[in-house]
């Protein structure tokens, strides 16, 4: 029998267990030149704003060692060309669809959460750990005091299931975690970047404009999976791992720290076919080991 | 199909210039969609993104990349050898728009040089103007002798050809010309507009930092003039080749 790749949270069903990362994939038009887009789990578009947004200057990126650095500024169209323009082409592409927002205010916040209520979109992904804008982003995610507030304000605004994604930049995530989890957040999605910076020698400027970006790629993947096992520890709701997952067996070392289900960002410039080849892997896995469902793997990491 | 991700065979990796190397790749499934002024982005190994890199020329089967070594990813590239596969994603961008029965004036500096010899070759009788920054840096003038009559050099020190910039002599040519493509650094770009503002129309091909090289991670911004305002558009997808009117040079 061919294992189940299918992942059910809060009630939705995911084809598979991989989720394009917010601002990797776009609203997913790009990426559907390669393949359909049902071949991938769910898409969380590109960072929204209640207004359109023009992002930072560029240079915008800057390769380290193992990963990346971005400081891209949260460039978007703005929740309603989102809603009129993309949602609806995205939506017929048999994904699940995640809406990532993003805002200066706890009301850009409230704001958005209302419209998308009232919208074909399966999830809402409250984004407060972009570190790349000057005001909102990650100010909220820092605390246990503003990522309790927001979320169980937003929660008030959101008639859809909510995703709230963490900042790795904290002194104790499982904290943050199950203040999250307390105000009302459905699933937690982590990590996002970890603040970086790289400078050019010779012309002794940072690399990116915004002199420090977020970091990302395989690096950071050791720090994911420890992370997503501390906040396992930590709370009852599922877990969406993302940070540094680039081959079918990142996959199965997330789903074994906790996560019920996975984003991939980074991988996807290197080889825009890697959503496709991690699930193949991942069922090749669950063949050999017997395994009938990711929720077998979820969390199944035998500590010492 | 617009583009995909196919391995090429590498079957030439010269060093024709200090640090600037000559490869010829084959696939004979996405040569062939290759246009004038578009790029490809090379996987290399042990890298997390890809290296753009602008189509110098296209045959049926036969890609001609020219790159220069800037980092580990080039070095990497550089090295590589013959008869090994390279993965690459073919074709990307908008290249440079080309009309039938105008004459077009193609300049170009430094690296920026070997996409217009793709380009040069689909026109009739084009002038080109090329610069560097000294001798050892020149590349490609037989190539463009074989395209053009008429084929001006300029190098910054006067080591070789004109001593000056390509825009003293495009100022003497101006008129002789349709239209101006152009290729290069920004601080020449932008000179080469000014010269061009009110006279003829110009096309600029930009180069900038690249995250997927597709349109979907917005990284590889412009800020350009669009009909609905200021925009930043992304030089992967919306370009690389733009108006010359259109950008925003001193962002």
């Amino acid at each position: 029998m061919m294992p189940d790749l299918s992942v059910n949270l809060c009630g939705v069903n995911f084809n598979n267990p991989l989720i394009a990362a917010s601002g990797t994939f776009g609203f997913g038009r790009e990426f559907c030149e390669f393949y359909p887009l049902e071949k991938i789990g769910g898409v969380s578009c590109k960072g929204i704003t209640l207004k359109e947004r023009p992002g930072n200057l560029p240079p915008r990126i800057a390769e380290t060692e193992g990963g990346i650095l971005n400081a891209v500024g949260l460039q978007n169209p703005g929740v309603d060309h989102f809603i009129k323009n993309d949602l609806d082409w995205l939506k017929a592409q048999n994904t699940v669809v995640i809406a990532n927002i993003a805002g200066n205010t706890v009301e850009d916040y409230c704001g958005m959460a209302e419209k998308l209520s009232d919208t074909a979109v399966d999830f809402i992904e409250l984004n407060i750990s972009c570190p790349n804008v000057k005001s909102g982003g990650v100010q909220f995610g820092t605390s246990c005091e503003s990522v309790g507030s927001i979320t169980s304000e937003v929660k008030k605004h959101c008639k859809k299931p909510l995703m709230v994604k963490l900042s790795p930049n904290v002194t104790d995530i499982s904290e943050i975690a199950k203040s999250a989890e307390y105000s009302g957040a459905d699933v937690i999605s982590m990590i996002n970047t970890l603040t970086g910076m790289r400078i050019d020698i010779n012309s002794k400027r940072p690399i990116i404009r915004n002199n420090t970006g977020g970091m990302s790629g395989p690096a950071v993947f050791p720090v994911a999976v420890r992370m997503v096992w501390q906040v396992y520890n930590a709370v009852k709701i599922p877990i969406v791992g993302m940070g540094g997952i680039s081959k079918w067996q990142d996959a199965v070392e997330m789903l074994m720290a906790g996560a019920s289900a996975l984003q991939i960002g980074t991988v996807l410039f290197n080889d825009p076919y890697a959503p496709v080849k991690i699930n193949e892997g991942l069922s090749r896995f669950m063949e050999e080991n017997n395994i009938n469902s990711i929720k077998e793997i979820t969390g199944s990491v035998i500590p010492w | 199909m617009k583009y995909d991700t196919k391995d090429f065979k590498l079957l030439k990796n010269e060093e024709i210039a200090k640090g600037i190397f000559d490869w010829t790749v084959e696939n004979s499934e996405l040569c062939k969609l290759a246009k004038a002024g578009q790029f490809v982005n090379i996987k290399v190994p042990s890298r997390t993104l890809r290296r753009p890199i602008s189509i110098c020329d296209a045959c049926e089967n036969t890609l001609r990349l020219v790159f220069q070594v800037k980092g580990e990813g080039t070095k990497l590239m550089s090295q590589m050898p013959v008869g090994s596969y390279v993965e690459i994603l073919a074709p990307l961008g908008n290249g440079f728009k080309l009309e039938k029965g105008k004459r077009y004036c193609f300049v170009g500096g430094g690296i920026g040089v070997p996409p217009l010899l793709f380009s040069a070759k689909q026109t009739e009788n084009p002038m080109i103007i090329t610069g560097f920054r000294n001798k050892d840096l020149i590349i490609l003038q037989d190539d463009f002798k074989k395209v053009s009559d008429e084929v001006y050099l300029t190098t910054d020190d006067g080591s070789a050809g004109i001593h000056g910039f390509v825009t003293d002599v495009l100022k003497e040519h101006l008129g002789e010309v349709d239209e101006v493509c152009a290729c290069g650094p920004i601080p020449m770009l932008k000179a080469v507009a000014e010269v061009c503002k009110g006279e003829v129309n110009c096309q600029v091909s930009l180069e900038e930092r690249m995250g997927c090289g597709i349109g979907a991670c917005l990284v590889c911004a412009c800020k350009t003039k669009t009909s609905e305002g200021e925009a930043m558009t992304q030089v992967c997808r919306t370009g690389p080749v733009y108006n010359a009117e259109e950008v925003f040079y001193d962002a």
